[in-house]
């Protein structure tokens, strides 16, 4: 297919749009507008439903209900925003349903600042929402990889009745790159004779996340965890960049990764052998790929817009092997490819 | 071709067009592209730009800080990003715009009366593409064939009427 310059907000929703969502639910915040001005204009078009809610929370909620009865629905808002949908995201989980939820993060706490920022990976990985659950979540590195994303979003959250978290940022959001929106070849993927969807020939289904009796409960959980086990085993991913001979590991992901990548290359002209890894899932994330590496390398750097959160994912990862040592920038900074390259030539 | 290109100006000057013009002449060659705009509260009123970067190999960074190319469509963005621009830059200035002469001697620095020159050609509205024009006139970005191609993808289906009319203001720009 033809390449075409396309926003990452709008490159998303496109995506979803050929993945076969047809419901889609938002709210307005910037750094994500364009992600849901563009669902507003195509899911007409393609006789879908295109819904802006009241707010956030009434957004999510919309998404439960579509996904309840069987459908691909969608959300997509930026940190504030997001923090908003944390008690839908918990009752998605707890109902085992599948849905895709999009955060194009800006820079916190509180109302803080549109530009971007890394600093939802604590909401996006370990928290946002109660009880014993997770969200997969994916981190796109540039355009292409938001609509592949997208994809594997749709797919894994229908494979397993999971959330499935797009986690992007204020860069990859408004910036424009070539796209293809080939679709790779769909795999089967189970029924949902779960959905409820009206009994007529058949028992009713119920879709509930309420269980009082704590010994039910506690069995609904294990089980979910059984499938988080599965999703471990067979969805991680993550790019290893230069990391054959690299005696420098940096560890980053998304608009971060994309920036240390022209770090790595600039340490390796002066000499000194660096390498990438990325994570493409953040949860699962890759602990096996990083502790593999914690043998050969010298040290760890881990750059991220944030005051340093996945760092803590890495040290676990390490398992205190090897030093770590942290890049960020906060607040709406994007570190520059000179500053990490510093931060590379320190580790040393 | 590794070119790190500035545009700025007011809002509804078409920067950010002008600058996605210019990001599918780099495509079309075959080079890694990037586009980036600067999305701040400035832009409600006040200042708009954007970032194109052009490359061989893949793009980290898609901010660009120090421009070899600037085009600045009015005096705040020229007094921001001329000290920005690296040596040896080649910097352009809509002159109906901005009179101000520049301030440093290590650029190159093309004034044209982009809006004006529109605006006399019947094109009102167009100083941003005259502005490309002469931009791929004086730094050999392309040729007019592969500027027409890259005007065709940029330009939406549904406003294909816009088409001549940003041709007519490219031929403005590059010859003048």
């Amino acid at each position: 297919m033809e390449k075409s310059l396309m926003k990452g907000n709008e490159a998303i929703a496109e995506a979803a749009i050929l993945a076969g969502c047809r419901h889609f639910f938002g709210y307005p915040i910037t750094p994500q507008n364009e992600l849901a001005a563009y669902m507003s204009r195509r899911m007409p078009q393609v006789e879908g439903t295109f819904l802006q809610a009241e707010s956030e929370i009434a957004a999510i909620n919309m998404v439960i209900g579509a996904a309840a009865a069987g459908k691909r629905a969608m959300t997509s808002s930026s940190s504030p925003g997001v923090a908003l949908k944390s008690e839908g995201l918990s009752y998605l989980a707890g109902c085992d349903l599948p849905a895709v939820i999009v955060n194009v993060q800006r820079g916190g706490p509180g109302l803080g600042t549109i530009q971007p920022s890394q600093a939802d990976y604590f909401m996006a990985v370990k928290g946002g929402g109660h009880g014993d659950f997770y969200k997969v979540v994916l981190a796109p590195s540039n355009i292409q990889e938001m609509v592949d994303c997208t994809y594997t979003a749709f797919d894994i959250a229908d494979r397993y009745r999971v959330t499935v978290m797009i986690l992007a940022d204020g860069i990859l959001g408004q910036m424009m790159e070539p796209v293809s929106l080939t679709k790779p070849e769909q795999k089967p993927l189970p029924a949902k004779d779960w959905a409820v969807t009206g009994k007529a020939g058949r028992n009713r289904n119920i879709v509930n996340s309420l269980y009082l009796s704590p010994e039910i409960l506690e069995q609904q959980n294990i089980i979910r965890f059984k499938k988080y086990d599965e999703i471990k085993k067979n969805e991680t991913r993550a790019e290893l960049y230069k990391t054959d001979d690299a005696e420098i590991c940096v560890v980053a992901y998304g608009a971060a990764a994309r920036i240390s990548k022209n770090a790595v290359d600039a340490a390796r002209e002066k000499g000194i052998r660096a390498g990438l890894i990325r994570p493409i899932t953040l949860w699962p994330f890759p602990n096996k790929e990083i502790f593999d590496l914690a043998d050969k390398v010298k040290a760890f750097t881990v750059v991220e817009m944030s005051m340093g959160q996945m760092i803590q994912d890495v040290e676990l990862a390490v398992k205190f092997k090897k030093p770590v040592n942290l890049c960020s920038r906060t607040g709406g900074m994007v570190p520059a490819p000179e500053q990490i390259l510093e931060s590379i030539e320190r580790s040393i | 071709m590794n070119r790190s290109i500035l545009l700025a100006g007011f809002g509804g000057q078409g920067v950010l067009f002008a600058g996605k013009f210019i990001a599918y002449i780099g495509m079309l060659s075959g080079n890694e592209v990037s586009w980036l705009p600067s999305y701040g509260p400035e832009m409600r009123g006040g200042t708009a730009n954007c970032g194109v970067t052009i490359s061989k190999t893949p793009i980290g960074s898609p901010i660009v800080l120090s421009p070899d190319i600037l085009v600045a469509m009015n005096l705040p963005s020229y007094d921001k990003f001329e000290p920005a621009a690296v040596s040896g830059a080649k910097i352009f200035v809509d002159s109906s715009l901005i009179s101000r002469s520049p301030e440093r001697s290590d650029v190159e620095t093309f004034c044209l009366p982009a809006a004006r020159l529109a605006e006399s050609s019947g094109l009102k509205g167009l100083g941003n593409i005259v502005m490309v024009g002469k931009v791929i006139a004086e730094t050999g970005l392309c040729d007019l064939d592969a500027a027409t191609e890259a005007l065709k993808k940029t330009i939406p289906p549904r406003k294909t009427d816009m088409l001549e009319k940003n041709l007519k203001a490219l031929k403005v720009g590059m010859e003048s």
